[in-house]
């Protein structure tokens, strides 16, 4: 198997400009937006099944008199999880990991049910109503066999995304925010070591996961926790309906059937 | 909150909602058929044939519903067998894929108890149904009944289970929503039994066990709605707020109005008799639509 990969994504140096947008499009085929005017720059919107990669412009208020509005940019994508609630969730095995440790939807065995849209916390996945399946980013699997960097990393003009082995990428973003943390940039905190088992899709980020459309730690947790509860919960109710039975449907002083 | 998520709707509408409500009622009507056999008289058996001769064709639809609603419906069968590599797909934390196989094995006792139900009443006159009867009444049928009768608790709820084993908002904040559905499905299977059984004046000797019955599971619903709306914490404005709260009075309205009914029946003399039992379907309908559509919107 290969080393594991990933992603580090620091959103302290990422612009806006969308290049991994339109290289990740680029490369995968992937249909352009229909043209939307949002009351924002960001006018994709989301990530779907025609948009692996997002450029979020966060707009939040500051106290600074002269810079009223400040702007966070995170360029967002599928953070393949380790622990993947799409992959755990799928009835098909469609998804599956790869040797490189990431996440991916085999296109030919997928049938469209959407259980994985349903249970992705990070919205990432989208349906294809063309193809009738459901669609995210690859992690360029293509490029990767072909030992080729992601698209978007290698679009990517101001080294915003990181591409590299999982380990290096972690180190990286130690070592990142120790920089900033002595610049003193307390906010600055790296998103994706601990949530679903560590991502492969690290971030660095100057506030609350939540600003972001991140899940907190606390909040990261997969579907498979309703199962045990959600499973007891009926197995009650099913003794308590058949103990209502029983009482209802009881022999009166009647002829056995 | 249990959990913050920001997650994308799978797009589930009107095909999974009619499939959750067939469900519920197949799955239920098995139970009630079966509950009928083992406690009830001689008198009941013929409810208890209604029970199951409504039992698969309800189920047939599910199937149908459900790979109508896939991307790929010519894929459906992925969801039994592994395409990779020919094997089983099971996966235990998957309840869509324990639910292709619960579907697919209920099909089976409900297919038998279907022929046997037709047999013994006398509907069809096939000669390998003619001992349908006694081999119902003996305990290797019996048994069968109670297997398959797990099997149809596990349809009628597994959809709830389904829906929380996610990370939507509301879904996945409730541990209730299997027993919820499953509650609801028994009311409906006996709702309708009850509609079913005043056109065959022999099995309109179980009416009153049936009403009895509905009783029990109406008051278990509306325990397992408050337990729900109680359970699902910051997000119950998302349920109940906007247009959801006309949807939730059609639900109240399918409970309190049979339940009133059959507490004090001289208030609901006026109205015909076929009014509560569809009036307790609506509501089953009514409760689905809004679990399913409010978290989604």
């Amino acid at each position: 198997m290969a080393a594991p990969v990933g992603f580090f994504t620091d959103t302290t140096l990422c612009i806006g400009c969308k290049a991994c947008e339109v290289a990740c499009k680029e490369w995968n085929g992937l249909p352009d937006n229909p043209l939307v005017f949002r009351d924002s720059y960001d006018n994709t919107g989301q990530l779907d099944h025609a948009n692996w990669r997002h450029v979020r412009f966060i707009e939040q208020t500051t106290k600074n008199a002269d810079k009223p509005i400040a702007w966070s940019m995170m360029s967002d994508v599928c953070k393949h999880c380790a622990n993947a609630s799409c992959l755990e969730v799928c009835p098909t095995n469609a998804i599956v990991r790869t040797e490189f440790d990431t996440v991916f939807i085999q296109q030919d065995v997928c049938n469209g049910c959407r259980d994985c849209i349903s249970a992705c916390p990070y919205g990432v996945i989208g349906f294809n109503s063309n193809t009738g399946t459901a669609q995210k980013c690859t992690f360029c699997y293509d490029r990767l066999q072909n030992n080729l960097k992601p698209a978007c990393a290698t679009a990517c003009p101001t080294q915003s995304i990181k591409f590299g082995p999982l380990d290096e990428m972690r180190q990286t973003a130690a070592t990142r925010l120790a920089t900033l943390h002595a610049q003193g940039m307390s906010e600055a905190r790296i998103y994706g070591e601990q949530e679903y088992g560590g991502l492969h899709a690290l971030f660095l980020l100057t506030d609350k996961p939540e600003t972001y459309s991140l899940p907190s730690t606390e909040s990261a947790v997969l579907p498979s926790r309703n199962n045990i509860p959600g499973y007891l919960g009926a197995a009650v109710t099913a003794v308590v309906a058949a103990v209502a039975g029983l009482i209802a449907f009881r022999r009166r002083g009647e002829t056995q059937p | 909150m249990p959990g913050e998520h920001f997650v994308v709707a799978p797009g589930w509408a009107w095909y999974i909602l009619l499939y959750f409500f067939f469900a519920g009622i197949s799955g239920g009507a098995f139970v009630i058929g079966t509950m009928l056999r083992l406690f009830g008289s001689a008198a009941d058996k013929a409810a208890s044939r209604l029970a199951f001769i409504i039992s698969f064709p309800l189920l047939l639809l599910c199937p149908i519903l459900l790979t109508l609603d896939l991307g790929q419906p010519l894929r459906f069968w992925h969801m039994l067998i592994d395409v990779k590599t020919g094997t089983p797909a099971f996966k235990v934390y998957s309840p869509i894929s324990l639910g292709s196989w619960g579907l697919t094995i209920f099909g089976l006792f409900a297919f038998v108890m279907f022929l046997a139900a037709v047999g013994e009443g006398g509907y069809l006159r096939w000669r390998v149904l003619a001992g349908a009867g006694r081999v119902m009444s003996s305990t290797l049928g019996k048994a069968f009944m109670v297997i398959g009768a797990i099997f149809g608790f596990f349809v009628a709820a597994y959809t709830g289970v389904l829906l929380a084993v996610s990370n939507q908002p509301v879904w996945s904040d409730t541990w209730t929503l299997g027993g919820l559905f499953l509650a609801s499905g028994l009311s409906g299977a006996a709702a309708s039994i009850l509609l079913l059984s005043r056109r065959r004046r022999e099995a309109a000797a179980t009416e009153g066990k049936l009403m009895e019955a509905d009783r029990y599971f109406i008051i278990l619903e509306l325990v397992l709605i408050a337990l729900f709306l109680i359970t699902i914490g910051g997000v119950v404005s998302k349920v109940l707020g906007g247009g959801w709260i006309l949807l939730w009075l059609v639900v109240l309205i399918g409970t309190l109005v049979p339940l009133i009914g059959e507490f004090r029946p001289a208030l609901v003399r006026q109205l015909p008799p076929a009014v509560l039992p569809v009036l307790v379907l609506v509501g089953v309908l009514a409760l689905r639509a809004v679990i399913i559509f409010s978290a989604q919107a």
